[in-house]
Order: C-alpha cells, then structure tokens, then sequence
C-alpha cells in the first residue's frame, strides 16, 4: 500500500508546484499589467499615501491645487484654491474618475513619480522621509484670470489670453465650471453625486470650452483671409468687390450682409473698410478670388491644421473643413460652413498678428520643480510658424485697429490704450426649413493691446450670445469681456 | 546510543527499546514545545508590524493574539504530551503557527474594511477577528475531546456506516434546506440557524473519510480483482463499480445543485484517491478521472450557472465590475504585492470582497509577496507531508487510508483554494484550512489534526507498547511496562512496514 501513497504524495507536490508556479505568472510576469489596470484602485490609493505636489501661479507664487494633510487615513487632501476659476486648468484629481487637466498632464511630477526623482526617492527611502511630489508652476496671471472669470459672469462659453511675444497662456476659463474640491474629496458619495449633477446639467460644465471645443469662428475668421489677400498682392486700401447680394456659384444661395446692409458704394469696397464694418459679401468674393489652397494655407500658418496638440493639455484641432467647392470657399472665408476653432487657437491668430506675424507656441507650464524646489525644467519660448511677414502684420494691425476704433469692436476700446481687435457673429447649430438657425449666434472677440507693443492678445466667445443680424452685437457682447482682461493684465504689469 | 548510560534507562529484559522510545517522545515533545513558542513569537511579530505599518504605534493586541496563540498552543502542546506522546512533533506548530497568522489577518481586514468604511461614511463593526478567537478556542476543545476519547484511531472503523451516513446528511443538508437557510454568496454551502452559519462540507468530509477508509480496506480485496485488460490496463469487473458511481453522483449533484465545484472535487478526488491506494490499480483512477470531466462537461452545457461561472474564469477582467470583480480584485492584489509585497498593513487586501474567508491568501500574496505566500505554502508542504510520512509509518491498513485521505485532502484543497486567488481554477467557496475566517473550517481542521496526531502517535510508538496505554513523562505506566513481553516482538507488530522508523527520528536509529 505505501507505493500508491507515495504516488500520490508527489501528486499534491505537483498540484502545489502548479500553483506556485502559477503565482510566478501572476505575481512577477504580469504584475506591471495588474498594477497599471484602470480597474485596481490601489495605485490611486496609494498615492494619496504621498503629498501630492502644488499647482502654482509663477507670477504671483499663490498656489491654486495644494494638498493639505488630513486626519482620514487618506492622508492628504487635494484643495483647489479658487476651485471654479482655474478648474480649465487644473482639472480635478479624483479617487473615483481619475486625473483631468494638470493634474493629468503633469501627473508624474505632482505625484512624485517621475523617473527624474529617482535619485532623491533613493535618498529618502535610506533617510526614511516621506517622498513628496514635485510642484508645477504655471504661466496664468492672477488678475487676468480673476477679470476673465468675473467678465464672464457664469454665461457659456470661454477665455484664453496669450503672451503673444512668448506664447504663455495669460489666462484660460471656461464658464460655466465646475468646482474641482468637489470631485477630489474623500467622501465616495459625494464626489459621485457631484459627478453625476456635473453631467446632467444642460451647460455641461465639466467640459473644457477653452481648449477642448470647436466653435465656427464667424467674422474672426476675416482676419485668416486678410492676411491670406495681403500676401496676395492687396493692400488695405485695395477696392474689392462687395456687392449687396451674392449668388453663391452652383446653387441660387444668396449671401448677403447682416441685416442686408450694403458695405460703401454697393459695388466695391476697401479691404480695409471691408475688415471694419465685417462685410461678408465682400470676404466671400475675396476668398473665391484668392482660392481654396491659399485659404488654407494660411489658416495652416495660424495654427488651423486639424492637428491636436498638447500645451501640456491636450487642445482640439481647428479645422477649416473639407471646402469642396466655390461655394464653400464662399462660406468659409467668412468663418461658417465647416470651419471650427477653439477658443486658444482664436486668441493664437491675434497674438500672431501682434507679434510681427511670428506665432509662438502656446505653453502653460512655465517650469517643473522637484520637491526640494529645484528646477527639473522650464520652458523656452519657441516660434511655432511665420504666419505672414511683419509688414503685412503691421497692415493688418492698422486694419484690426480701425475695427476698434470706428467699426463693430468699439466695447473693446481701453482709455488712453490703443487696442486692435476683430469681432465674429458665427450661426451654429440646427436650422429650420427656410435655412435660418434655431439658436443665436456664437459672439466673437479676438484682439490684443496695447497695438503698438502688444502685451495681451485675447480671444472670447459667448455661446449663443449675439444677436441674429447685427454684427455689432457680437462687437457688444464679446468685446467687454476681451476688454476687461486686457485692462486687468495691463494695469498688473504696469502698462498705462 | 547505548540505552544503558542513560539515566532513565527502564531495568528488565528490553531495557533499550523501551528507554529508546521514551526519549524518542520526550525529543518529539521538546521539539514541539520549541515550535509552539516559535509560532506565537511569529504571530506576535506580525500583529506588531501590521499596527505599525497602520498607526505607527503598538497597542494591547500584540499582546492579547500573541497570549491567544501561546495558550491554544501549550494547552494542545500538554494534551500531546499526555495522550500522543510519540506523535510527529511539527503537525501541531504548522497548525497553530498557520491559524495564529490567519486570526492576525482577519484582524487586519477587520481595520481595512473599517477604514474602507469611514472613507465611505458608513461604518462597519469589525468584530470578526474576536469571533475567530472563541470559534480558536472552540477549536482547541474538539482537538481535546477527539484527542481523548479516540485512544485507538482503529476503533473508528467500527462505526464506519454511522459516520458515512451523518457525513452524508452534512453534505446535502444545505442542498436540501431552503436557500434562505442554505445560500452565502450563491453558493448553497452553509447551514444557517438564529444567526449562526456554518459551513458543514469540512466536518461531512472528515466523517466521509473514515468511512471510506473504512469500506475499501474491507473492500479491497474484492475490488483489486481484475475484469478485462483493455491498452495493457487492468480494468475493475463492472460489478464493482458501484461505489464509484455513487460518489460520483453525489459529487455531480453537489456541483449542480449547489453550484460549488469545490466541494465537488474535493469529494470525489478524495474518493478516487482512497480507491487507488487501497486497489494499487491505475485503472480507478482513469475511470474517476474520465467520469469527473465527463460530469462536469455535461452539467457545464446544461445548467447556465457552471456555464457563467466558467465564462467569468476565462474572461474575468471583461467582468471585473460584476461577477468577475472578487476575481479581479484578487488579481490585483497579488500583482501589487509583486515579489515583496506591500508588507503586512501595507496594502488594501480589503477591496477584495470576503478576503477574510475564501481569499485570505490572497491577502497574504499583496501584503508578503511572492516570497511571503510561498512561504506559508510551505509551511502547509510541511503539515501534508509529516501526514504522508505518517501514512508511510503507520502499520495497519486503515491508519494509512484515513491519513493518506486527510493528507491527500488538505493538499487538494490547498490547491483548489491557490489556484483559485490566482485563477488556475474557476472560484470556489472553499475556506484555506487553519487560516480562513469561519468556525465550521477551524473546529473541523482541529478534528482532524487531533486524527493525525493520533495516527501519528501510534505510527511512531515502539511496538511493546500498547495503543491504549496511558503515558506519563517518566514512561509507560509499570502495569504496561512490565506487560506482555511477547507484545513487544515486532513480528506481531502488524505488516511489513512495521519496522520503518519515522524520516524525522531517523538519527536515534
């Protein structure tokens, strides 16, 4: 009887060594894969064993995400200063939905879990000190931020205001918010109503209108097809056609001014005057004229190439649309048919015209700091494109000066600050029958000051918030907005 | 090596080979005392270590398990000493090291599920590791009373068919019962009574085994002799297959009407096992083997609930929200833990679901690691083992069946219980033996150890000395020393293997 026992005594041996071989499977071959699953909520909750870095204005040193100790066994708590201003920015760092925002985007410095503080992790596992997370500073000015939030006053849409000689971004909202301390505490049903309330709101305020939504640009995109006729040969006091009504070629269309206005003499106009007063008849010839390929390329030159791109937040691509023939060159060249920009890419044409045609790349982070506050990166400046020569710039300057001056942007005028700007009134949406639009138009503004040494170049859309044949409207509602940011930014920085 | 320099040596005519197993058992028992004390440090270690990782600070518990574990141990350390003194010195520190490390674990998800709620906003009342502490105690009585009243594990052959007949009322009570009364989890395992539930599989296992061990050593003979030779195998006469069927209709059942594969396999393999030992046909075992697959392939097409099961195993992180979340959790688990795991306090065992019953070794592989969950493994390798040892030891037919089948089980359901944290095998709601959560498993493992230690005692006494005896630590009690001299001719020993010495005591030979 013992010569079956001991089969099957080397038989549990065998079913053990399975079993332990199969734990090397789990355990050490595919541990990294178990780990990174979304699913397994350890990771996330071990670092929340682990002070999470700040988020920090450069220019003011204030903080707006910061983690503050807790009595919980969560340990750290993420607080989010001015949580609704800056939630465009920083997003929200939450137990349940993950990272959006900064917190994503620089995840691996503010968690501390960069390979690049791999010595000083060494260091404080051998001295037994709690590792932290690194800080990131970004490149938001605190009064520009503050006066967008307010101009906005909780009404949909969104800000973005550039440095146009480095590309910093200067300010970035999206209205209506949501408060990101919601979304990060440590209570699991709070953040999940919070959540849920977030999503079910018909504003939805958990998108980010400022770098993650296209809208059409309207009339700002005047201001592509003017340096697109500059580079052509035409000067701002150029006479081109601009007729009452335009039969749009192949169809019996007929597109015509706002409230069927005639632009000067009801047969031609300067281009100049033609940006001042938005002529849409007069724009749509021009693009006609100057064709598909050099509308494209130049709207390419701005930025509007159908790329995403990060800044380190992941910003939609802009998009002139498939133009597949002359009548949609026609709608296109005044900003409808499939033209879509974001908000960052309306401010990124004026703050190329600002900066002598030259676009700088647009960034947020301005450095990246270890935990002990040494500098793992700061970013340079970089050129993105030449989007038209300096010359021209200058003419269009002059041009988008005369829109504020005595055209459809004049709420953007600043006392004793000369200001350059373009307005845009941009249907959208559902259309009835009879081709006109169910919703108000998108309310447009992108301009920069002081004109003759630009600091700030903004743009603003107010969704739905123009009014149906009246340019101005546009002018009226966007503008204030553009305005009072301007005014904010300067005043901080001492420009008067 | 001579017995006559040494102190104690007993006067008469064999004088050495009394002497010689008097200090053989008072070594064993020293050896055991050693590791009990062993044990409780190690438990005491770990309590200690997980209120650190936790709170950075030590409290009253480390104490309270350490004195648990150290009591449970000394008082079944004194009752071998007085009832199994030639028993296998390592059985009972494995036992109370693996249940002292268990019972440190159920508290520690006792405090993970409690944090887990006040993150929440609930609260939870983890009162389950004071519970495991009675249910220890418990334990530790029914290791007494079976220590006691079974002096000779031979006599429990006699009531083979009571015990088979209640083994069997055990196993199909929770699947006769109501389900309200039956059903944890989905799976109809438990009898539950005014607030109590036990899982009753374990005890009905033991009480299953003796019988088995019981029948096919009566019937061995009969079931040896060969029908047709079929490939070069002797196939068992068709008459013969009787019992075979049985318990393979039984197990199938439990498996479809319970939905609990475990206890299915377990049931069965035990079975098949006890035949192949007491038979030495391989032919039994393609047999059980064939009929099990084919059962289970079966009831796999027909019944829904063996089909989801099976469908969740093999695509669980495509279920790992519902059905597959324990599973996956699990996985998880394990993966973080690596090669080191988290250290004990360290980790988040309690998001996995009932961590404390079916995968606390889970909980073991996230907070000790790779090398930590070897480890205990091992720890149960060397339990199984001093069992098989025994099986090899013992002299009479049924000792080593009933050891081969209690061994042969704690090792399938060690490994039915790993392989299932680690999804070798579909889940199963079987409990890991001496460190589960749960009352029914910890009495009934402490019956059986209480078995082995008794089969073992006898395994490992010197043959002139009688099963019944009652020994002190001086030795035999005279009227037995000065016994029936023939009694101690090892020709009457019992079969062949009757000389063997044990692996652990080889150096005294």
């Amino acid at each position: 009887m013992n010569r079956p026992i001991r089969r099957v005594t080397v038989f549990v041996g065998i079913l053990l060594l399975a079993v332990v071989l199969n734990l090397n499977w789990v355990q050490v071959i595919r541990a990294d894969s178990l780990k990174d699953n979304s699913a397994n909520r350890r990771t996330t909750l071990d670092q929340y064993k682990r002070q999470r870095g700040s988020i920090v204005l450069q220019g003011s040193g204030t903080p707006v995400a910061e983690s503050v100790p807790t009595k919980d066994a969560l340990m750290y708590l993420r607080h989010y200063v001015a949580g609704p201003e800056y939630s465009a920015v920083t997003g929200f760092n939450s137990l349940f939905y993950g990272n959006t925002g900064i917190e994503a985007a620089e995840d691996s410095v503010l968690s501390g879990n960069d390979d690049r503080f791999f010595v000083q992790r060494l260091t404080n596992l051998l001295t037994g000190r709690d590792t932290r997370g690194g800080n990131v500073l970004l490149t938001i000015n605190k009064q520009a931020q503050a006066a967008a939030w307010q101009a906005m006053g909780g009404r949909q849409g969104a800000v973005v205001a550039l440095d146009p000689t480095t590309g910093a971004i200067l300010a970035a909202v999206s209205s209506p918010s949501f408060d990101p301390n919601a979304l990060s505490s440590h209570d699991a049903n709070k953040i999940q109503a919070a959540y849920k309330r977030y999503n079910a709101e018909d504003s939805s305020p958990l998108e980010n209108r400022a770098f993650d939504i296209t809208f059409p640009p309207g009339s700002v995109f005047k201001l592509v097809v003017s340096a697109a006729a500059l580079k052509n040969g035409r000067k701002p006091d150029t006479r081109i056609p601009a007729v009452n009504a335009l039969t749009l070629p192949g169809t019996t269309t007929q597109l015509r001014n706002f409230g069927g206005e005639q632009c000067a003499n009801g047969k031609t106009d300067t281009l100049d005057h033609a940006l001042t007063i938005s002529c849409n008849t007069a724009f749509a010839q021009l693009g006609m004229d100057l064709g598909t390929e050099a509308i494209k390329q130049q709207a390419a030159l701005f930025g509007i190439d159908d790329n995403d791109f990060t800044m380190p937040l992941r910003v939609a691509g802009s998009s002139v649309g498939p133009i597949v023939d002359q009548a949609a060159l026609a709608q296109s060249s005044i900003g409808q048919r499939d033209v879509r920009v974001t908000p960052l890419q309306a401010a990124m044409i004026s703050a190329a015209i600002a900066n002598h045609g030259t676009l700088m790349q647009p960034y947020l982070v301005s450095k990246e700091e270890a935990p002990n506050l040494s500098v793992l990166s700061a970013t340079d400046p970089q050129v993105q494109d030449q989007a038209m020569s300096s010359e021209q710039a200058e003419e269009l300057t002059q041009m988008m000066i005369d829109v504020v001056n005595k055209g459809t942007g004049t709420a953007a005028q600043l006392p004793g600050i000369q200001v350059a700007g373009k307005t845009g009134t941009a249907d959208n949406g559902p259309q009835k029958a009879d081709g006109s639009y169910v919703n108000p138009p998108h309310a447009w503004f992108s301009g920069f000051a002081p004109a003759d040494n630009p600091k700030i170049a903004v743009a603003v859309v107010l969704e739905n918030g123009g009014v149906r044949g009246n340019e101005t409207t546009g002018g009226l509602a966007a503008a204030p907005v553009a305005q009072a940011v301007m005014k904010a930014y300067l005043a901080a920085i001492g420009v008067k | 090596m001579t017995a006559a320099n040494r102190p104690r040596a007993v006067r008469g005519t064999e004088p050495s080979r009394a002497a010689r197993g008097t200090e053989l058992a008072r070594s064993a028992r020293r050896i055991e005392l050693l590791f009990v004390l062993a044990a409780a440090f190690v438990v005491a270690c770990a309590e200690a270590i997980i209120e650190i990782t936790r709170d950075n600070k030590i409290t009253s518990h480390v104490a309270t398990y350490a004195v648990v574990v150290l009591v449970i141990g000394l008082v079944s350390h004194l009752a071998t000493r007085r009832l199994a003194r030639y028993a296998d010195p390592l059985m009972l520190p494995c036992a109370v090291l693996l249940s002292g490390l268990g019972l440190v674990m159920i508290h520690r998800l006792d405090l993970g599920l409690a944090q887990e709620a006040a993150e929440n906003g609930t609260s939870y009342n983890g009162v389950a590791a004071a519970s495991q502490v009675v249910w220890a105690f418990l334990a530790l009585v029914v290791f007494l009373v079976v220590l006691f009243v079974v002096r000779d594990h031979r006599v429990l052959s006699r009531y083979a068919y009571t015990l088979a007949l209640i083994g069997l009322f055990l196993l199909l009570l929770p699947a006769v019962l109501p389900a309200r009364y039956s059903e944890v989890n989905g799976a109809r395992i438990w009898i539950r009574l005014a607030g109590f539930s036990i899982q009753p599989g374990e005890i009905a296992q033991i009480a299953l085994t003796i019988f088995a061990a019981s029948y096919l050593v009566a019937k061995r003979d009969v079931l040896s002799l060969a029908g047709r030779r079929v490939l070069g195998i002797d196939l068992p006469r068709g008459r013969d297959l009787g019992p075979v069927l049985v318990a393979w209709l039984i197990s199938i059942g439990v498996l479809v009407r319970d939905h609990d594969l475990g206890t299915s396999l377990m049931f069965f393999g035990l079975f098949i096992v006890l035949i192949y030992v007491a038979t030495e046909r391989v032919s039994w075992v393609i047999i059980g083997v064939g009929m099990f697959v084919a059962g289970c392939y079966v009831s796999y097409q027909l019944f829904g609930t063996v089909k989801q099961r099976v469908d969740v195993w093999l695509h669980v992180f495509r279920y790992s929200q519902d059905e597959g979340y324990q599973m996956a959790q699990s996985l998880f688990g394990l993966g973080t833990g690596g090669l080191f795991g988290a250290g004990l306090g360290g980790g988040r065992p309690e998001l996995v679901p009932v961590a404390k019953s079916d995968f606390i070794l889970s909980s073991f592989g996230e907070e000790l690691g790779l090398f930590g969950l070897v480890a205990i493994l091992a720890v149960y390798v060397v339990f199984i083992s001093r069992g098989f040892a025994t099986a090899l030891a013992v002299r009479d037919s049924f000792g080593k069946m009933l050891v081969t089948g209690l061994a042969f089980s704690l090792g399938l359901q060690l490994f039915v219980v790993a392989g299932g944290i680690s999804r070798l095998l579909p889940e199963t709601g079987l409990t890991t033996p001496f460190l589960s959560y749960g009352g029914s498993s910890l009495v009934a493992n402490f019956g059986l150890l209480a078995l082995l230690l008794r089969v073992s005692d006898a395994a490992r006494r010197p043959p002139n000395v009688p099963p019944s005896a009652v020994t002190t630590d001086s030795g035999p009690v005279p009227v037995v020393a000065s016994g029936n001299p023939a009694s101690g001719n090892p020709a009457s020993g019992g079969p062949a293997s009757g000389g063997r010495t044990d692996p652990a005591s080889g150096g005294d030979g």
